[in-house]
């Protein structure tokens, strides 16, 4: 019964959706207010009858109903509670629903809260939401259906993918999807704009919450993503430029330009087309990322299902919104009035600095995964385009942006003086100088690459400070004053701080672990030991454990350093009966920012097992930036001239405090 | 049909359970030739895996090339002697970075090409429209205003 239930709440809100994505485009053009104001409220029934159909679903997972097709295939009685729960979404079905929850609670909340947005608009962009909501529910009840039961219920279940049974799957995939679909409202609103042939400086005030919303799930989803990969695959990597990787990068860079377009368009009312068209385009690469996975276009892990009539159907989707949404732009976008002008040296100036570099970043990443595809299907020849290719077309791209990066906050609007912001950045450019000249004699002149890297990792952290210095007027002005014009400052100025100081730390992380990261493979017998970058590792013995649903078989490793002893890894393997398959879980050791990583291999003929020891400096630091560029985005979010969601007395005029 | 066969073969390979790619017995004496072979391995693609290189994959074939290479390099190869026997048995596949031939320019060239144009049309376009005082008055103050009062309720600052 329940999930018959759950597929006619689907059902439902396919109709709902239906009328949405219709009655208040009517309203638009008949002056109809009723028609107008349906759409918030089917916004908001959507959301919950979607909801009421994912609800469903986790409790026929929770439940352990194997007469469902796809709780059979993807879940078994013996799973914890947790992993029951995430294997909802651990296949193709369950992620399509909960794609279009996210994306009705997107939907629904631009609903609730956009009380401010003038009505024609809201209209408008919740139409257009709903076409694509609708796209979707049709996808999932003719390609996808989560619901189908099978005739006969089997009495087991044939279990997760076990790669897939770990916290990350609870964090990653809603997180990630969180960003993706977030867009989509930043498309909404474009397409909207386009339709009504009227776009303003207040488009971009509105548009801008919700694409930083998007862009601050999406950087955690990646960061989260990066690092269940690192701990999970077993190698110690961070980043594989993997297809599936790229399908979530390429929206975030073009988010990210975005995010910075829009600052552009909501001050000086310039750059209105770029804007709209990078909405369209995040956006289009959501979609466009949903498609490599979803289509088995790639066959990887996040690839639960190889069916061409998905694929086609969403092929069919893709064409659809990105076609149309592009021939829209194409057909009105000249009709747009252009805002302000400005001189290239200037905030707008670096801004647009800022965009080239990263759109062009995004189109290296999109070429590099589309191309093998593209030059296979056209002439059947058969190319690899991989991590080193990525390695020496990005870098080179986004290198140049990061040095930029500190000028641009300092800049002035509409003219900036570029010598007065080098000035301003005398102290970080001096303090990042120092920086590469002590990490090139404390590394013996070894290599040239880190203590650049440091330097440039340096540089911006202080330039990001040196603008809330600035702003706060610290060494000008008495302490207490500044430190009062430190409160005062508006908080999107401390979020875009914050952000350009998280990707300092990244970058930090980065440079430290492809630098002086070092490695040991080695075969070893019971009580021998493997010593690496001041760490000793004694082989302790084998130990055998039972888990909810596998056997693990873990080797104890004591781990000393300077011959105390501080930490016990336990590295181990584990084998998953319903599925016959062996995991390999390594085992971490935190120290500081950097960690020790060993992961364990085959049993060899002499009782002796193989291990790999990795010590990785400054590891922690890339996911930690990540953390910081996402809390500068929420500090941003949190300011008050962005949340726009509170309705507030139009007529109240009592004077605040300036900023 | 390719797919559904790789596909078996990734699960019979994980069922076989995987292990860290390089083994012990594989690594040579020589530190300087092993560092080599390392290097090289992250360009070698292995070829029934998805975008892995040889040096990441715990595949029977990674391990083959691995040796392989390792082999070559001991026998006195150069490291583009390597990799041009190894895209003389195997194909530009093997190649995780692809070379620049005809059929790749597009590849190579899209992204600088995109770079040049961009910066171009930027400075041409700042050429051509110099800043005047009133075209940048984007909102009169009366917009300002009401944009103000309509996004969170107050009256911008004097």
């Amino acid at each position: 019964m329940i999930p018959e239930l759950g597929h006619y709440a689907l059902v439902l809100a396919l109709a709902l959706g239906m009328i949405q994505a219709i009655a208040p485009v009517v309203g638009a053009r008949t002056n109809d207010s009723t028609l107008i104001q349906l759409a918030a409220s089917t916004s908001i029934m959507q959301f919950v009858f979607v909801g009421l159909a994912f609800l469903a679903l986790v409790g026929c997972y929770v439940t352990s109903d194997f007469s469902v097709a796809t709780v059979y295939e993807n879940s078994h009685s013996m799973m914890p509670l947790i992993y029951k729960i995430t294997s909802v979404w651990g296949n193709h079905e369950g992620s399509m629903l909960l794609w279009v929850l996210i994306l009705s609670l997107f939907g629904a909340l631009v609903g609730s809260f956009g009380t401010n947005l003038p009505s024609v608009l809201k209209a408008h962009v919740l139409a257009v939401q709903s076409w694509i909501a609708c796209a979707f529910y049709l996808f999932i009840l003719f390609t996808s259906n989560p619901f189908v039961r099978l005739s006969q219920a089997p009495f087991e279940g044939r279990d997760l993918n076990p790669i897939l049974q770990d916290i990350g799957l609870a964090i990653h995939p809603p997180l990630l999807y969180l960003g993706y679909v977030g867009f989509s409202i930043a498309f909404s609103f474009a397409i909207a704009a386009l339709i009504e042939g009227r776009i303003d400086a207040a488009w971009a005030r509105w548009v801008r919450p919700w694409t930083l919303a998007a862009w601050m799930f999406l950087t955690i989803g990646i960061a989260m993503g990066s690092y269940w990969a690192y701990y999970e695959l077993g190698w110690g990597g961070f980043w594989f430029w993997d297809p599936v990787e790229n399908a979530s990068l390429m929206p975030w860079l073009a988010g990210t330009a975005l995010l910075h377009s829009a600052v552009v368009m909501e001050k000086r009312s310039a750059l209105k087309i770029w804007t709209i068209l990078l909405a369209i385009l995040a956006f289009s690469l959501s979609l466009i990322g949903t498609f490599l996975v979803r289509s088995g276009v790639l066959t990887s892990v996040h690839t639960f299902a190889n069916d061409p009539a998905r694929g086609v159907f969403i092929l069919a989707i893709l064409m659809l919104f990105i076609g149309g949404g592009l021939i829209l732009f194409a057909w009105r976008a000249p009709a747009l009035k252009q805002g302000g002008l400005f001189a290239p040296i200037s905030r707008e100036g670096a801004l647009v600095l800022n965009n080239l570099f990263l759109t062009t970043a995004c189109l290296t990443v999109f070429v590099g995964t589309l191309y093998p595809l593209a030059l296979e299907a056209l002439t059947g020849e058969k190319i690899s385009v991989g991590a080193p290719f990525f390695n020496l077309t990005f870098a080179p791209l986004f290198i140049p942006l990061l040095v930029v990066m500190p000028f641009g906050p300092l800049m002035a609007w509409k003219r900036g003086d570029i010598l007065g912001v080098a000035q301003r950045l005398f102290a970080a450019f001096g303090i990042g100088i120092v920086v590469v000249a002590l990490t090139f004699v404390a590394e013996g002149g070894r290599s040239i690459l880190a203590p650049l890297g440091l330097g440039l990792a340096s540089f911006i952290m202080i330039g990001a400070l040196t603008d809330i210095a600035e702003r706060m007027g610290l060494f000008r002005l008495p302490l207490l004053a500044a430190w009062q014009r430190a409160i005062g400052l508006p908080r999107s100025v401390w979020g875009t701080a914050l952000a350009h100081f998280g990707i300092a730390v990244t970058l930090l992380g980065i440079v430290g672990v492809s630098t002086w990261a070092s490695e040991l493979i080695a075969a070893i017998k019971p009580k021998q030991s493997v010593s690496l970058s001041g760490y000793e590792l004694a082989f302790e013995g084998l130990v055998q454990r039972t888990g909810a649903n596998y056997r693990e078989a873990a080797a104890r490793f004591t781990v000393r350093e300077g011959g105390v002893p501080i930490a016990t890894m336990e590295p181990s393997k584990r084998s998953f009966t319903a599925r016959a398959t062996i995991t390999t879980e390594a085992a971490l050791l935190t120290r500081g920012f950097s960690q020790l990583y060993l992961s364990l291999g085959d049993v060899n003929g002499d009782g002796s097992i193989s291990v790999r020891l990795y010590h990785k400096p400054l590891v922690l630091l890339i996911w930690l930036g990540a953390v910081v560029m996402a809390f500068g985005a929420a500090l941003s979010l949190s300011d008050r001239r962005l949340r726009i969601g509170i309705p507030k007395p139009a007529t109240k005029t009592t004077m605040q405090p300036a900023e | 049909m390719w797919r559904q066969a790789l596909m078996t073969l990734f699960v019979l390979l994980l069922a076989s359970g995987p292990s860290p790619a390089v083994q012990p017995d594989e690594i040579l004496k020589d530190s300087v030739l092993e560092s080599r072979a390392r290097n090289l391995s992250r360009e070698l693609r292995c070829m029934v895996c998805q975008n892995q290189s040889i040096d990441d994959s715990e595949a029977p074939l990674a391990r083959d090339l691995r040796l392989l290479v390792r082999e070559r390099l001991t026998q006195g190869d150069t490291d583009q002697q390597v990799l041009d026997f190894l895209v003389s048995r195997y194909g530009n596949f093997v190649l995780l970075k692809p070379p620049l031939e005809w059929h790749t320019i597009l590849l190579w060239g899209l992204p600088p090409a995109a770079l040049i144009a961009g910066l171009v049309g930027l400075i041409l376009k700042g050429r051509r429209k110099e800043p005047t005082a009133s075209a940048t008055e984007a909102l009169s103050q009366d917009e300002e205003r009401r944009l103000s009062t309509l996004v969170d309720g107050r009256l911008p600052k004097p």
